[in-house]
């Protein structure tokens, strides 16, 4: 057996384009910064020249340079900047539900400073030309560094696998056949094979459909109640403990995406105390909602795959997090346009968005109850960055400027002021979030900056 | 008062008596020569069917004519749906013709309450999807009640295919809001899971059938065999077909129809006196009458049993 790769960062290309902007010169004063893997909790001055990090100091001590924005951060915390590791963009051939500047523009919104975009668009991301054009456009249009997946098989049909070393060449960061299980087993193992001579990290989509079938929601009492098809939680559990022992065989190193239900938290325990190459991510809605929300109302803006399963699901994903099982979130921002969703429940795609939201919910109902500290949940923010292959972000001085700024404090009602995404279908819409983001920094430029929220100059 | 009628749950015990009663006040009007009392007269009725139906279309149609309302069918074969027209641009649409109820049938779960928000009219649920079938289920409750008076106390068992029943779910709710106590029984294949959160029994023989006041039988599809939920209907037919010795002799039998003879039901038992499905579907009729009153007339009229106006020909 050979020993697990490292996942590296692709060997031809830059892993994240986007279009370059003006480096910044901002001096934030006084907020209270929080980097849980730098150790920083306390107050500070932090001064960014040139798009880099150049000082921190005590509240109060550092001065602005000539020119520099000054970004009043008392009562603020300012943080790394989050990494999402699994976003739908719907380019190239669905800009109608999203593109990469509305996409970034959200993800900006919500803190991010860098995101990873998946290959299941039209056409799929397959072959080199397709990922050299859509990182040209990403030259063109991103407003934070955007890295992109390309899928593990051509069209997704799940047969024939896509030329895996020319597409890491071209900067794939890894593969993923992502919106569909990779369901033969052989193929999966000949991709976790070639792997061996390409590197890439394989994201996968844990999904048995002869199990999950025709399902919309999760199989349960709510389902027995609606008379909606379920998707059981061994639809997902089955196929990640089957892809963790072909992972192990060949030494592969593998991803799990959007982990849902308790007995796919114990698969990946169970993988990892074997010590396979797994990692895996969960997302917000999957550790905030539960699919009693859609008894009362059966809304699309709530029907994603893997669908919100129980309470007791959530709160075994909740442990997963804490103990380490699981090693970062992911929002699996995935839009859909309007009237794609307004049609009866089991006609409408899957999917919702959750860049803007992410931070916001997960502060509300998880930190703020005092389920999950505040440290852990911003670490885990960002710390799908390490699982493809990117730097993780950090205050520390000589970084790039990957930061963002938010009030803890500030509450807003979701979707009330309209989204910087294109789609409107966030599954927390109409709620009150506590935890607003009012500026972001990527890759040492200004990004996003909260309308109300007032900068002046030095 | 009740808006619309979306689901079973939107009744209490004393709503669904309130429409029973008045059901029963409405059987006098088809035993008359003249069939047809003013109570809705210059009321539109819009039938509107996602999915083939003989007799829940043609007793909805029935019940709004005798009471003298305008009925306007629209069904999807041939309509602008076979376009591409989505829902909502078809109620919006019909919506335009100003009618005051609006009866919806569709293959999705949810969809009437969709109508309902997308429509000013009232909506009844004339079935959606595996999801619920509330007419159905008051229809039901009648046609017992006329045969043992009250259900409070019964043991009502529910046999076969209940995984893809709207009438079971909406039947089970109606039949324990009004005390009985309901058993669903069919092979675990065709049982969901999770289904003993309706305040059901869950059984997967036939073993205490007897126990029954009231054996109610689900239509059992030929395609489920396709699907591998039963291996043959041979084999379903032998563990839960009610035949003649399964049947005893002082139970009540009932089933929504169609039936499919000699798999959910033998022939010797469908000719049965215990059998009450010519009365399921002639009860359908007073009942929807009673449910299109309710909506249309309860709403703004005193809460009381109406005092039908002479019979006039219309």
């Amino acid at each position: 057996m050979n020993a697990p790769r490292a996942t590296t960062a692709p060997r031809g290309a830059e892993p994240l384009v986007h279009r370059a902007q003006p480096p910044a010169d901002v001096l934030v004063r006084g907020a209270h910064v929080l980097d849980p893997r730098a150790g920083i909790d306390a107050p500070l001055d932090v001064l960014v020249r040139g798009g880099v990090i150049a000082e921190l100091g005590a509240p109060d001590t550092l001065d602005a340079p000539a020119g520099a924005e000054v970004l009043d951060g008392r009562g603020k915390h300012l943080l790394p900047g989050f990494v999402d590791p699994h976003v739908h963009f719907r380019v190239p051939g669905q800009e109608h539900k999203e593109d990469l500047d509305s996409g970034t523009r959200a993800a900006a919104a919500g803190g991010y400073v860098a995101v990873v975009a998946m290959p299941n668009t039209n056409p799929t991301v397959d072959d080199a030309t397709v990922l050299g054009s859509l990182r040209e456009a990403a030259r063109r249009e991103a407003r934070i560094p955007v890295g992109f997946m390309a899928s593990v098989t051509r069209r997704l049909a799940g047969e024939a696998l896509t030329e895996m070393a020319e597409l890491r060449d071209e900067g794939a960061l890894g593969f993923t056949d992502d919106g569909k299980p990779v369901h033969r087993a052989a193929i999966l193992r000949r991709a976790l094979q070639y792997q061996r001579l390409c590197g890439g990290v394989l994201a996968l989509h844990e999904e048995d459909p002869s199990l999950s079938g025709a399902g919309v929601m999760h199989e349960g009492e709510v389902s027995a109640r609606l008379g909606l098809a379920g998707i059981p939680s061994i639809s997902e559990s089955t196929m990640i403990a089957r892809d963790a022992a072909i992972a192990g065989y060949e030494a592969g190193r593998i991803h799990i995406q959007h982990l849902s239900a308790v007995e796919s938290v114990e698969a990946v325990a169970v993988a990892k105390a074997r010590g396979v190459a797994i990692t895996a991510e969960v997302s917000p809605h999957h550790l905030t909602l539960t699919c009693d929300a859609l008894r009362d109302n059966l809304d699309t803006r709530l029907k994603m795959n893997p669908p919100l399963r129980s309470e007791h699901d959530r709160q075994a994903l909740i442990a997963a997090l804490r103990d380490g099982t699981v090693d970062c979130i992911a929002t699996d921002h995935a839009p859909h346009a309007r009237e794609e969703k307004e049609v009866p429940f089991e006609e409408a795609p899957m999917g919702t968005t959750g860049l803007e939201t992410a931070f916001a919910a997960l502060h509300t109902e998880l930190v703020l109850p005092g389920v999950l500290p505040l440290a852990l949940v911003v670490e885990k923010l960002s710390a799908g960055a390490a699982l493809v292959g990117l730097p993780l972000p950090a205050v520390a001085v000589g970084r790039p400027a990957d930061l963002c700024l938010i009030d803890l404090a500030a509450t807003w009602e979701v979707g009330e002021a309209g989204y910087e995404s294109r789609a409107e279908n966030c599954c927390f819409a109409g709620r009150t979030l506590q935890g607003r983001v009012l500026a972001t920094l990527a890759a040492g430029a200004v990004v996003y900056r909260e309308r109300a929220f007032a900068v002046s100059a030095a | 008062m009740m808006r619309h009628l979306l689901s079973i749950e939107d009744l209490d015990r004393a709503g669904i008596e309130r429409i029973l009663d008045r059901a029963k006040s409405f059987t006098e009007v088809s035993e008359r020569e003249v069939k047809k009392v003013p109570a809705l007269r210059g009321r539109r009725v819009l039938n509107l069917f996602y999915e083939a139906s003989t007799r829940t279309r043609s007793s909805f149609e029935l019940a709004a004519k005798t009471l003298s309302a305008e009925v306007i069918n629209f069904v999807s074969s041939g309509s602008s749906v076979e376009k591409g027209e989505s829902l909502k641009d078809t109620v919006q649409t019909l919506s335009a013709y100003g009618p005051d109820l609006i009866v919806v049938r569709t293959p999705y779960v949810g969809a009437a309450e969709l109508v309902a928000r997308w429509s000013p009219a009232a909506v009844v649920n004339a079935g959606d999807g595996k999801h619920e079938h509330p007419t159905q289920a008051l229809l039901d409750v009648y046609t017992l009640r006329e045969r043992l008076g009250s259900i409070d106390g019964a043991s009502i068992w529910i046999v076969g295919d209940v995984l893809h029943s709207r009438v079971a779910r909406s039947n089970i709710q109606a039949f324990t809001t009004l005390g009985a106590r309901v058993t669903v029984c069919g092979p675990p294949t065709l049982i969901p899971r999770g289904m003993e959160a309706l305040g059901c029994e869950v059984a997967y023989t036939l073993d205490r059938l007897p126990e029954a006041d009231v054996v109610y039988a689900l239509r059992m599809q030929k395609e489920r065999m396709t699907e591998s939920f039963v291996p043959s209907l041979r084999e379903y037919a032998a563990r839960y077909q009610i035949d003649g010795r399964r049947l005893g002799a002082r139970q009540v039998l009932m089933h929504p129809g169609p039936v499919n003879r000699g798999v959910e039901l033998a022939a010797e038992v469908i000719d049965s006196p215990q059998a009450v499905i010519g009365q399921q579907v002639a009860a359908g009729v007073v009942v929807r009458m009673a449910v299109l009153y309710e909506l249309l007339v309860g709403r703004t009229a005193p809460d009381r049993t109406p005092s039908l106006p002479t019979p006039q020909p219309a």
